[in-house]
């Protein structure tokens, strides 16, 4: 649906996309994760028509971005960061408004501004002024706004910035509803969204793609190895050589005690794809000391965005 | 066409869901009805003091005519008063747009930029239209109590229609360097101040200079219009004058694409 080929995009002299090449398949939802200022709202102007590549070539179901951008346009949702409402107008005049730029058949256009605004959950605000509107319905009226004209492609700019914690759920299990019938890639820099609503991730940093798997693989560490972490009560130098010389257990990586008490925290990796917490347990059953807890500790996709955007 | 449509209603409701239509019209009404109102007792004073000097002297009373001493003088107030309050009808145009972020919906739909450019222009040409329209309310009046000329009347009134979508053509052009509607609103007021004012020079650079200084000044060709003279090369004038507004405009927002801003 959407393929992008060697993207460049410089500012004056600053390289903001750097060679990016990526392609999204139908239905698919991809995500963008990357630090502020990485590169991830230029890619998407680009894709977008607003902003034209300075090399590369990237194509939208088909049609070349910068030589067949009307058609493009035509098949494109877009949500920039900052939703582009017109303030003095009513939200259903507005939605009208983009129905009717977007070429939606005048005969058609009433049906599709209703729908959108039921299926966005503004139909009810739908005779106020914009400007009246908190954050979240703005923010609603954004989504609307690239959806009015049943797109191929969506794609949204930070989706769910500045919204409170109960309307970035519901704005998550829209987007989610979405996906199958349209394409969508959606860039954040708020790494859990990414897990809960994309089925893959690309990390941009400098305008560079540096990773791109799906969010589970990503956390399953860039060894390839789990982690677990367990909880044991005994001697401390006893159960870290005892479980150090477990067969599968490549190494202990940190072990820390509480305070004023005999209980111990330990961090451990396992040798490349080999299930340890069995043996862990045994182990320490075995030798008589207690077991409080035993949990996996795969790296999360915080430690997976630091490690890969930190420069040494 | 139809995209063009859509932007021209868009505007113009837009105009008329915030004061500042309202704002400016009333405003600019307000000004050139005061000066009406001067310029037609002054008129009338005259017109008594020749009566009355007739009288004295035993002779015809002279004939004074209005199209020439309060008409023509009214024409070239307004269209000055004009050059002030046009700038503040274009330069929310694009500036608004780009300071709101509207801009990238407008870019990223399928709407040509010439679509959206004559689409803009041709809604505050509609504002100014309607703006001089009211205006027409003065000459009705002098039509109940005299009996002006119908013909210096319309050609004036065409002048001023004219030089009025030069300046929303460079209002909107200067709406599209910035997102500062206030800035927007000076330099158009500046730009087209020194092309009104420029013609004043001609007197002072030299015969080949002054010439040419003179066929600068978008007011020397108003003069015809405002006597009654309609002659094309002023229509032609104005019409590469707003052609150059909105050429120009065209390549400032393509170049902007291009430079990301």
């Amino acid at each position: 649906m959407i393929d992008v080929r060697q993207v460049t995009r410089y500012f004056g002299r600053v390289k903001a996309v750097d060679q990016v090449t990526f392609q999204v398949e139908k239905g698919e939802i991809l995500g963008f994760l990357g630090p502020n200022a990485a590169g991830k709202t230029t890619t998407m102007r680009i894709l977008t028509t607003f902003l034209p590549a300075t090399k590369g070539t990237a194509t939208v179901a088909g049609f070349d971005v910068h030589t067949q951008s009307m058609e493009v346009r035509k098949r494109i949702g877009y949500m920039p960061e900052n939703p582009p409402l017109y303030h003095e107008m009513r939200v259903r005049d507005y939605i009208d408004f983009v129905a009717a730029i977007k070429g939606v058949d005048p005969r058609d256009r009433k049906r599709a501004v209703a729908e959108t605004m039921d299926k966005t959950g503004i139909a009810h605000v739908s005779d106020r002024v914009i400007k009246t509107l908190s954050k979240g319905y703005k923010q609603r009226v954004g989504i609307a706004q690239a959806l009015v004209h049943n797109p191929d492609v969506l794609i949204l700019d930070e989706p769910t910035v500045g919204l409170d914690p109960k309307q970035i759920i519901e704005v998550r299990e829209l987007i989610k509803n979405l996906a199958g019938n349209h394409t969508i890639i959606l860039s954040t820099h708020i790494l859990p969204e990414v897990s809960m609503t994309c089925q893959r991730v690309m990390i941009i940093d400098h305008g560079r793609i540096v990773a791109e798997d799906r969010p589970e693989n990503l956390t399953r560490g860039l060894t390839g190895s789990h982690r677990i972490g367990v909880v044991v009560k005994g001697p401390k130098k006893e159960i870290q050589s005892k479980l150090s010389a477990l067969k599968t257990v490549s190494q202990v990586i940190t072990s820390e005690t509480e305070k004023d008490s005999d209980t111990h925290h330990f961090l451990l990796e396992s040798v490349a794809d080999e299930e340890i917490r069995p043996q862990v347990a045994k182990s320490v059953i075995e030798n008589g000391w207690e077991l409080y807890e035993i949990k996996p500790e795969d790296l999360s996709l915080e430690d997976v965005f630091l490690h890969l955007t930190t420069k040494e | 066409m139809r995209n063009y449509w859509t932007i021209v209603t868009r505007e113009l409701k837009s105009y008329f869901s915030s004061p500042i239509a309202y704002v400016v019209i009333g405003l600019f009404l307000a000004i050139s009805g005061v000066f009406f109102y001067l310029l037609i007792t002054s008129f009338v004073q005259l017109c008594m003091r020749a009566d009355v000097q007739a009288q004295m002297y035993r002779m015809a009373p002279p004939k004074l005519n209005i199209n020439m001493m309060a008409i023509r003088p009214l024409f070239h107030n307004m269209s000055m008063f004009a050059l002030f309050f046009m700038p503040l009808i274009t330069m929310r145009l694009y500036a608004d747009e780009k300071r709101s972020g509207t801009i990238e919906l407008l870019l990223t739909s399928p709407v040509t930029n010439l679509q959206h450019i004559l689409g803009k222009f041709s809604a505050a040409a509609i504002l100014y239209l309607f703006m001089l329209l009211f205006t027409f309310v003065y000459m009705l009046l002098l039509f109940i109590f005299g009996n002006p000329e119908l013909g210096p009347i319309m050609t004036g009134y065409l002048g001023l229609f004219l030089l009025g979508l030069c300046y929303i053509a460079f209002g909107i052009f200067f709406s599209t360097l910035t997102d500062n509607q206030l800035i927007a609103a000076i330099s158009t007021m500046v730009f087209i101040l020194f092309f009104y004012v420029v013609g004043w020079l001609s007197g002072l650079v030299g015969p080949f200079l002054g010439q040419f200084v003179e066929k600068l000044s978008v007011i020397e060709y108003f003069n015809d219009f405002s006597k009654g003279i309609f002659d094309t090369q002023n229509v032609i004038f104005y019409l590469s004058f707003i052609f150059m507004g909105l050429f120009l405009s065209f390549i400032s927002i393509e170049s902007a694409r291009w430079r990301g801003r």
